[in-house]
């Protein structure tokens, strides 16, 4: 048995279909849901975010022009909404990093990387880009999106995702240098 | 914003969208072919697919949402759909008035615009007799006798998926009828039956009403 299509869901959201809904919220949810996260680093607005996400399909399934997949689609209102709600939070920029939670004063390198595992580190490290350098390699590595996909969801032109993701990776691997990981690169 | 000072690379830049497999077949191939030839790429390219799999792994472990978002989500789509079958209900009004006196000629219209003045004057009369007259024949009174009428409430919330000819049935079943809502969480009061219920038969039907689970996601009885 072949699961309906995205886009045929879409079209019956737009006849006001609410299992189709159901069915698209289903699907899509969770993954939405975790972008934001990486995002907004705040559970409850994360869960507030997705519902108005898909609130939005609700509104604007008509409108849907089939230029980009339903999965990318959804992952760009994610972003604009959750670039929205950081705004309306004073102090809080997507430029941000957390540093502070990958160094670790009480031991020097060596001794850090004996403690911890290297993909443990890693993983501290991802989280320690700021907002702009997580949001990249997620959209890269985990929501498995092409280089025009990411350019449409992030708004920038396609040459510009190539190089913000080769900085993002720059970046990570001084964050691991500094946590005592030296990767040779770059 | 960041500095972006530097291109990098044409190759290396596509490693991370090769390790995730998202590049067009020609792309691929040419990563393939420098990968085969340059052993410092193919390192690094090992660091790339580190890095995949510790993103992966960190988004997994972000567990999921609670089912709060999707009841707030279905509950926004109830209260818009109430909104609009609102509105379109005022809106079809307003253009059966509108094609009514379309098809009117001037002077049947005049004559009309006449009669419906001397009907307000008319009522205004019987209004000033009621309340210039005895207390017995109020609007107060009549309006006490209204609210005091026997009934028997109850609070239901539909299921997301209840089509309208699902929840005519479901009215039409238990002799229901829609006197409020939707309130908040997307419930409806309800007034069962047209007499006045005891409180144990009241019960029982709301426990038949919450066996209706292809309709009914919550039921109570209600003041």
């Amino acid at each position: 048995m072949q699961a309906t299509s995205d886009e045929a869901l879409i079209g019956r959201i737009a006849a006001g279909d609410k299992l189709a809904m159901h069915l698209l919220f289903a699907r899509h949810h969770v993954r939405v849901y975790r972008f934001v996260l990486r995002l907004v680093r705040d559970e409850s607005l994360a869960e507030d975010l997705i519902s108005d996400v898909f609130l939005d399909v609700w509104r604007q399934a008509s409108r849907f022009e089939r230029r980009s997949s339903v999965g990318t689609w959804l992952l760009a209102i994610g972003r604009h909404k959750a670039l929205s709600a950081l705004r309306k939070r004073p102090g809080q920029t997507l430029d941000e990093e957390r540093t502070a939670a990958i160094e670790d004063p009480a031991d020097d390198p060596e001794i850090a990387v004996q403690k911890k595992d290297k993909s443990e580190i890693l993983r501290k490290c991802l989280n320690g880009l700021s907002a702009e350098h997580r949001e990249i390699i997620d959209l890269v590595y985990y929501h498995e999106r092409s280089v025009d996909e990411v350019a449409g969801i992030v708004g920038i032109p396609a040459n510009t995702v190539k190089t913000r993701m080769f900085y993002a990776r720059k970046r990570l691997s001084e964050l691991l240098k500094a946590a005592g990981l030296d990767r040779g690169w770059p | 914003m960041m500095m972006e000072e530097r291109e990098p690379d044409e190759i290396e830049a596509l490693l991370p969208w090769h390790a995730a497999g998202t590049l067009s077949r020609d792309d691929a191939a040419r990563v393939e072919a420098a990968l085969a030839r340059d052993h410092e790429l193919a390192r690094r390219y090992a660091l790339v697919r580190e890095e995949l799999a510790e993103t992966i792994r960190l988004n997994e472990a972000l567990g999921a949402p609670s089912p709060r978002p999707l009841q707030r989500l279905m509950t926004q789509i109830h209260v818009g759909a109430a909104d609009s079958a609102r509105r379109r209900g005022s809106v079809a009004i307003g253009r059966w008035l509108e094609g009514l006196l379309l098809r009117l000629s001037p002077r049947t219209l005049a004559w009309s615009a006449v009669a419906a003045a001397i009907v307000i004057l008319v009522q205004a009369g019987f209004l000033a007799a009621l309340f210039v007259g005895p207390q017995g024949h109020s609007y107060r009174a009549a309006s006490i006798e209204q609210a005091g009428a026997p009934g028997s409430y109850a609070l239901v919330g539909f299921v997301p998926q209840a089509s309208a000819a699902d929840v005519t049935k479901f009215l039409e079943t238990h002799k229901a009828s829609v006197v409020d809502g939707p309130r908040a969480g997307g419930l409806y009061r309800i007034r069962i039956g047209e007499g006045g219920l005891s409180r144990d038969e009241l019960a029982k039907i709301v426990d038949r009403i919450q066996q209706e689970s292809a309709v009914i996601r919550f039921a109570a009885p209600a003041d």
